[in-house]
């Protein structure tokens, strides 16, 4: 455990929030078809192929209180599971992940939502999900619709909406709380290039109040502007954890 | 310095560790809001496409009522046909509905919302509890609709009727336990969900809500004995005699201890049975 005693050592950044030891995950996957170079086959089989994957093998760092750590790492590198295991929603095969309070990833409400309903009903519906009371749903509200640009249509079933309007409601609906500690996958961003702009500035904009973020992203740019600290994760290890300008150099030359 | 020991100095707790039960049933209780929305929505969503919209909640069992009641008063000869058969026959299916509903869309309470599990975190439980409470929206309404037929048949309201009030509170505590137990044998043992209509099938015509138990069963006084401690008959029992009195339905005294006992245990049994496997949900 050199990375913690190493920044326990600093003294500069603020006390532990996340803690993730030692972390595997392992998925076990009913595999359909027949992976190359499978013998048997046949519809009856009893014991059907059940394939282990391995998607993180020993992740370790500790995160703390108004640190933003970028998340880095080619596709299939296990980030998604990492942040599936920090929010509590994928076990751990080995290992834990501790936390000061529940994490919460950002732009997960939309499958409370109910396509017939209209977006005023969704919007109640989606913040209940969330964990807000009632209360604080209606004072929400006003701000949600406006910033989704729905005042016209709020009244409509979700269904009819363009998939723009109902991807707009949803960020809007998720981008309504504000954590402690918080993941935001960047692949949230949505809608035409100008309301991409504004829900990008609105994601720093919750980073700005939350107490630890964890950005997700290919984009290197918003990596550089937001976070001081990226881990960059490689087939399900930690590859480089350190000061972003240095792991993000290190990894755009890697992929050169 | 290892990070659980970390974990125990700066009080770091495990996440998505199942809390303890009682803060897990207050976590629930603070998400009531969520649950009996749900189950609003739901109910709407289901019906609003509808040109007769809501009304649809009470005119579905009222058809099944017809078409069962038509099919069963045919075949049953009047020995065995209980006296006021439309009555007897609507007050059976409405009631019996109830159940069913529990039993059968509990068993998707989980399964069926996946994506949410998957996404979100919040107690599992709230995900039964909406079921039932829709079940139970759908339940009232239709005892609403219940009055007006029932004094087209003749039988008008009294002082007894207060009597299902008490009954209900019973029943809707079995169902509740019935949903939860459900919503996770259905998350082990998905091919059950294939088999669970049929399930209900059987129970459905087993449980006296078509015929007269004490009448088709007049040659097996075991098999009487044997209804006598089954809650659904007990219930259909009670309800036929607190709202038609006179079709020749009184019960057993017992009834009324046997079944809130029932309700209580088959609560309890599952709460504890579905909170303890709160860390399985949306793992597969």
């Amino acid at each position: 455990m050199v990375a913690i005693e190493e920044y326990q050592r600093t003294g500069e950044l603020g006390e532990p929030v996340v803690s993730v030891e030692n972390l595997h995950v392992t998925y076990r996957v009913y595999a359909t078809g027949k992976a190359a170079g499978s013998q048997r086959n046949g519809l009856l089989r009893v014991s059907r192929g059940i394939r282990e994957v391995h998607a993180l093998r020993g992740v370790s760092f500790v995160a703390h209180r108004n640190e933003s750590i970028g998340i880095i790492g080619p596709n299939g590198s296990g980030k998604s599971t990492l942040m599936r295991a920090l929010v509590g929603l994928t076990p751990p095969s080995a290992g834990a992940v501790y936390a000061r309070s529940r994490p919460n990833m950002l732009g997960v409400a939309a499958a409370a939502l109910l396509p017939e309903l209209s977006g005023e009903r969704n919007i109640v519906l989606g913040g209940l999900a969330m964990g807000f009371t009632p209360s604080e749903v209606r004072e929400m509200r006003d701000d949600i619709v406006a910033f989704a640009e729905l005042e016209e249509s709020i009244d409509l079933p979700m269904r009819t909406y363009s998939s723009g309007m109902a991807a707009r409601l949803k960020f809007a609906i998720a981008a309504a709380r504000a954590d402690d500690i918080l993941i935001i996958d960047e692949a949230l961003s949505v809608g035409d290039k100008r309301f991409q702009e504004r829900s990008e500035e609105r994601i720093r904009e919750i980073a700005s109040h939350a107490g630890t973020i964890f950005l997700v992203s290919h984009a290197m740019k918003s990596i550089r502007e937001t976070c001081a600290r990226t881990i960059w994760i490689n087939q399900g290890v930690v590859e480089m954890d350190g000061p972003t300008d240095e792991v993000v150099d290190t990894y755009e030359a890697s992929k050169k | 310095m290892s990070v659980s020991q970390l974990a125990d100095v700066e009080h770091l707790h495990r996440v998505g560790a199942r809390p303890p039960l009682f803060s897990y049933l207050a976590e629930v209780w603070r998400r009531r809001a969520f649950i009996t929305t749900l189950a609003r929505y739901r109910l709407r969503a289901k019906y609003e496409a509808n040109r007769l919209g809501i009304l649809w909640i009470a005119i579905r069992p009222l058809v099944n009522a017809a078409v069962y009641g038509l099919i069963f008063g045919v075949i049953q000869t009047g020995a065995t046909r209980p006296k006021d058969y439309p009555v007897y026959v609507v007050v059976g299916v409405f009631f019996w509905e109830f159940f069913m509903g529990c039993f059968v869309e509990g068993a998707h309470a989980v399964t069926a919302n996946r994506n949410m599990v998957q996404s979100l975190a919040f107690p599992r439980m709230t995900l039964p509890l909406a079921v039932w409470a829709e079940r139970m929206y759908s339940f009232l309404i239709t005892l609403v609709v219940l009055v007006p037929i029932l004094i087209l048949f003749g039988h008008y309201p009294s002082l007894k009727w207060l009597w299902v009030i008490p009954l209900f509170a019973i029943y809707a505590t079995f169902n509740a336990g019935v949903t939860m137990i459900l919503a996770r044998i259905t998350v082990h043992v998905t091919d059950l969900a294939e088999l669970l209509p049929y399930i209900a099938r059987i129970l459905f015509y087993a449980s006296g809500v078509l015929f007269s138990v004490d009448s088709v069963m007049k040659g097996h006084p075991l098999i009487i004995k044997a209804y006598d401690a089954y809650p659904m008959y007990q219930v259909l029992k009670m309800a036929r005699h607190f709202l038609t009195e006179d079709a020749g339905t009184s019960f057993n005294q017992h009834y009324w201890l046997f079944l809130s006992l029932a309700a209580v245990i088959t609560l309890v049994v599952g709460v504890l049975f579905f909170w303890s496997a709160e860390e399985r949900y949306g793992r597969d």
